[in-house]
């Protein structure tokens, strides 16, 4: 049984002649993984609730670059950032959202000096606006009193100072909003960036989303909220490095609200 | 007599700031042996940031102890430096506190100065101690060893003295500013709030012997601070003058914007201009040195994280917050700061031995300062940014040496290259068709 979600192309609203609201941005990890394809149907399902128009590049998409420029390969990600700009600049894309952190910062930082000018907001900003202007409305719901952490994505806080969205967003479900002792500007490191998601770590004592993820557990949540598809990967594995998956969910933010509601 | 200790006086601070001088331009050499890059847009957020950072030490209290009592030394040593401009002039022209006259407001300094220096002298004794018996674990980490660590503790030495004499000097002076009926050219004036109580010490010697004293401390108090200002080059302590221009010149934009290598910019939009002539190459003048990808070693680097690795006053902070340090991983961003000056120096020094030419060594900062290992532990994650209290940036110097290692050397770990090649064909880091884009749209 397949769900009925709404997701126009870009290609399918420019044959009738309509622009969207706004782009969505899938990124790979959205588009491929079976954790992250779970976040961006959950935020698909809330645009639909919410009314909003919006269309996704679907085949027409493809890597930020990302991973390929924190690795070091300045060739591969401008190569890709051409391409993708010249697809979005065919589409005269004003407004993009996207709920991975990476594409958010490459498209807001690194595509305007190569040709991309769009207005790029994170899913949870983008979400924070719905609320703000009154079409989205929430309410705790099945979570109610919980206990939930947030653990900051790198490149959403210190690279680009989004603090405040996210745990805008957890507040609204009622629930308790646990700080790590290293949060915000402070906050550590899944260990997922700068390409280290696609490679092992170099020895050392540790596995960094282990350190992470007892960070996370010292607050004692039911719930550790996630704002990026590899933050959650990795504090995944560090709750089951933990063995603590049967009493603490990790979860995207996209997620709560789309469960708080039932969507 | 006295004339000769004038021109003496003159000569040594002569040599103190001919040879501080000297210094300074090398510095400045070095650094201008970086690669351009402009920071000079946006002057505003610029002396905002040199305000509010270097001067506002905002970032130091972060760490609240350690930032207050910094902030006492710094305030101690700038205002305690006003001392230094009378000093200076009696010393060339042999007077004796010559802005007595000033009256309240010259009692005033120097009361505040005195408290100060005991305040100085307070702070440095309990960073001796968090140093060398508290050992906190970012002052006995293994990057500094040698000179680095007596060198911390060597600044800290040098500032007791230096404060001491100060006192001491003080000191005698009150003694004979008090002897009944007055003392030579001891005249009433200034406030000793602090050395006051020092003064009993001299009472049973012969006022003869407390005015040499008074002299002795005198000359010894302003050779220090030459000695100590000439000392900076050497050492860490340097950041006391580069802190500001570093702050001035930091980064602006958001930290999660990497650069785009212009240079790559130029042959990639080449490379997808159908009608560019694929033979055509690239114009290249006879005597321009082909342009590398990144850097291995310090000329690759921009200016500004040259005058970085200058600035950096090796504290660790960016290495406690580190996760790949956390972790265990080899990884340590102050090291790679202090592997940066380290080979600048020794890059600086070859050209100074080869009059004006860098002369190949077979040495750069790449394998023989910093690792691979290193590079490739880091998580991109602006952490070591972030905590810096100077605005130093040990994340680009690390981006742009693992450019090099893939873009000239093609020396990435085989996981990140077979990243890339899917990238290169499918447009996504993992091995699925950019034809199944949108599939999670139908699966269940
Ligand atoms: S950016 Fe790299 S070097 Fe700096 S703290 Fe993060 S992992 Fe460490
Ligand atoms: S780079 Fe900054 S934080 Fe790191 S040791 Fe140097 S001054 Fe301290």
């Amino acid at each position: 049984m397949s769900e009925n979600l709404i997701v126009p192309t870009m290609a399918e609203m420019l044959a009738q002649g309509k622009q969207p609201e706004v782009l969505f941005w899938v990124g790979c990890a959205g588009s491929f993984d079976d954790r992250a394809k779970k976040i961006t149907k959950a935020f698909v399902r809330i645009l639909n609730r919410a009314n909003v128009s919006f269309a996704v590049l679907g085949t027409e998409e493809s890597c930020t670059g990302d991973p390929a420029k924190r690795a070091g390969n300045e060739f591969l990600f401008q190569m890709q950032a051409m391409m993708n700009i010249e697809v979005l600049n065919a589409y005269e894309a004003k407004k993009i959202v996207t709920a991975c952190p990476h594409c958010f910062n490459t498209l807001k930082n690194e595509y305007p000096e190569l040709g991309g000018h769009y207005e790029v907001v994170h899913h949870t900003e983008f979400l924070k606006s719905l609320l703000d202007s009154g079409r989205l409305t929430i309410e705790g719901g099945q979570f109610k009193g919980k206990r939930i952490t947030f653990h900051d994505p790198c490149y959403l806080g210190r690279a680009n100072n989004v603090y405040e969205a996210p745990r805008d967003l957890i507040q609204k479900l009622d629930v308790e909003l646990l700080e790590m002792k290293r949060s915000k500007a402070n906050g550590l490191c899944c260990g997922a960036g700068g390409a280290q998601m696609f490679k092992d770590a170099e020895p050392g004592n540790k596995e960094i989303n282990v350190e992470r993820t007892e960070d996370a557990l010292e607050t004692k949540p039911d719930i550790i909220a996630a704002g990026c598809p590899f933050c959650n990967t990795m504090l995944t594995d560090g709750v089951k490095n933990k063995e603590r998956e049967g009493d603490v969910k990790v979860m995207d933010i996209a997620e709560l609200i789309a469960n708080a509601q039932d969507l | 007599m006295s004339y000769l200790s004038n021109v003496l006086f003159a000569i040594v601070l002569i040599i103190g700031f001919g040879y501080f001088y000297s210094n300074v331009k090398k510095i400045i050499r070095n650094i201008n042996l970086g690669v351009a890059v402009n920071r000079k847009d946006n002057a505003k957020a610029r002396w905002r940031n040199m305000a509010m950072i270097a001067l506002g030490q905002s970032k130091m209290v972060k760490r609240p102890v350690a930032g207050i009592l910094h902030i006492i030394v710094y305030v101690g040593f700038v205002i305690i430096n006003i001392e230094l401009l009378e000093i200076i002039i009696d010393g060339l022209f042999g007077t004796h506190r010559i802005f007595a006259p000033l009256g309240v407001v010259y009692d005033f300094l120097i009361g505040s100065f005195e408290v100060l220096a005991f305040l100085v002298l307070f702070a440095v004794t309990v960073f001796l101690i968090r140093r060398n018996i508290v050992k906190l674990r970012r002052f006995i980490h293994a990057d500094l060893k040698g000179w680095p660590k007596s060198d911390a503790n060597y600044i800290l030495y040098f500032e007791i003295t230096l404060m001491t004499l100060f006192l001491l000097m003080n000191a005698t002076d009150f003694h004979l500013q008090n002897v009944p009926g007055g003392f030579s050219h001891f005249i009433k004036a200034g406030s000793f709030p602090i050395s006051q109580f020092i003064a009993p010490v001299f009472n049973r010697m012969s006022n003869e012997l407390v005015m040499l004293l008074n002299e002795g401390f005198w000359w010894l108090h302003i050779v220090g601070i030459l000695i100590f200002m000439n000392y900076l080059y050497f050492s860490k302590h340097l950041h006391i003058l580069l802190a500001f221009p570093n702050t001035y010149f930091a980064n602006l934009n958001p930290q999660g914007q990497f650069d785009n290598l212009a240079s790559v910019t130029a042959e990639v939009k080449l490379m997808m201009d159908p009608n560019a002539d694929p033979f055509a190459a690239a114009p290249v003048s006879e005597n321009e040195a082909p342009s590398k990808f990144g850097a291995s070693d310090v000329q690759d680097l921009n200016w500004v994280q040259l005058l970085n690795a200058y600035t950096c006053t090796e504290c660790g902070r960016c290495t406690s917050s580190c996760p790949a340090n956390q972790t265990g991983k080899k990884l340590s961003p102050r090291k790679i700061m202090m592997d940066t000056r380290d080979r600048l120096e020794e890059v600086g020094k070859n050209i100074d031995a080869n009059k004006g030419v860098f002369v190949p060594d077979n040495k750069s900062l790449l394998n023989d300062y910093i690792t691979p290992e290193e590079l490739w532990a880091c998580t991109s994650c602006n952490a070591c940014v972030e905590e810096c209290p100077v605005n130093i940036s040990p994340l680009s110097i690390i981006m742009d040496m693992r450019r090099y290692l893939v873009m000239e050397q093609s020396a990435a770990p085989m996981p990140i290259n077979a990243m890339m090649t899917n990238i290169e064909n499918n447009g996504a880091p993992w091995q699925y068709s950019q034809q199944d884009r949108l599939n999670w749209k139908n699966e269940i």
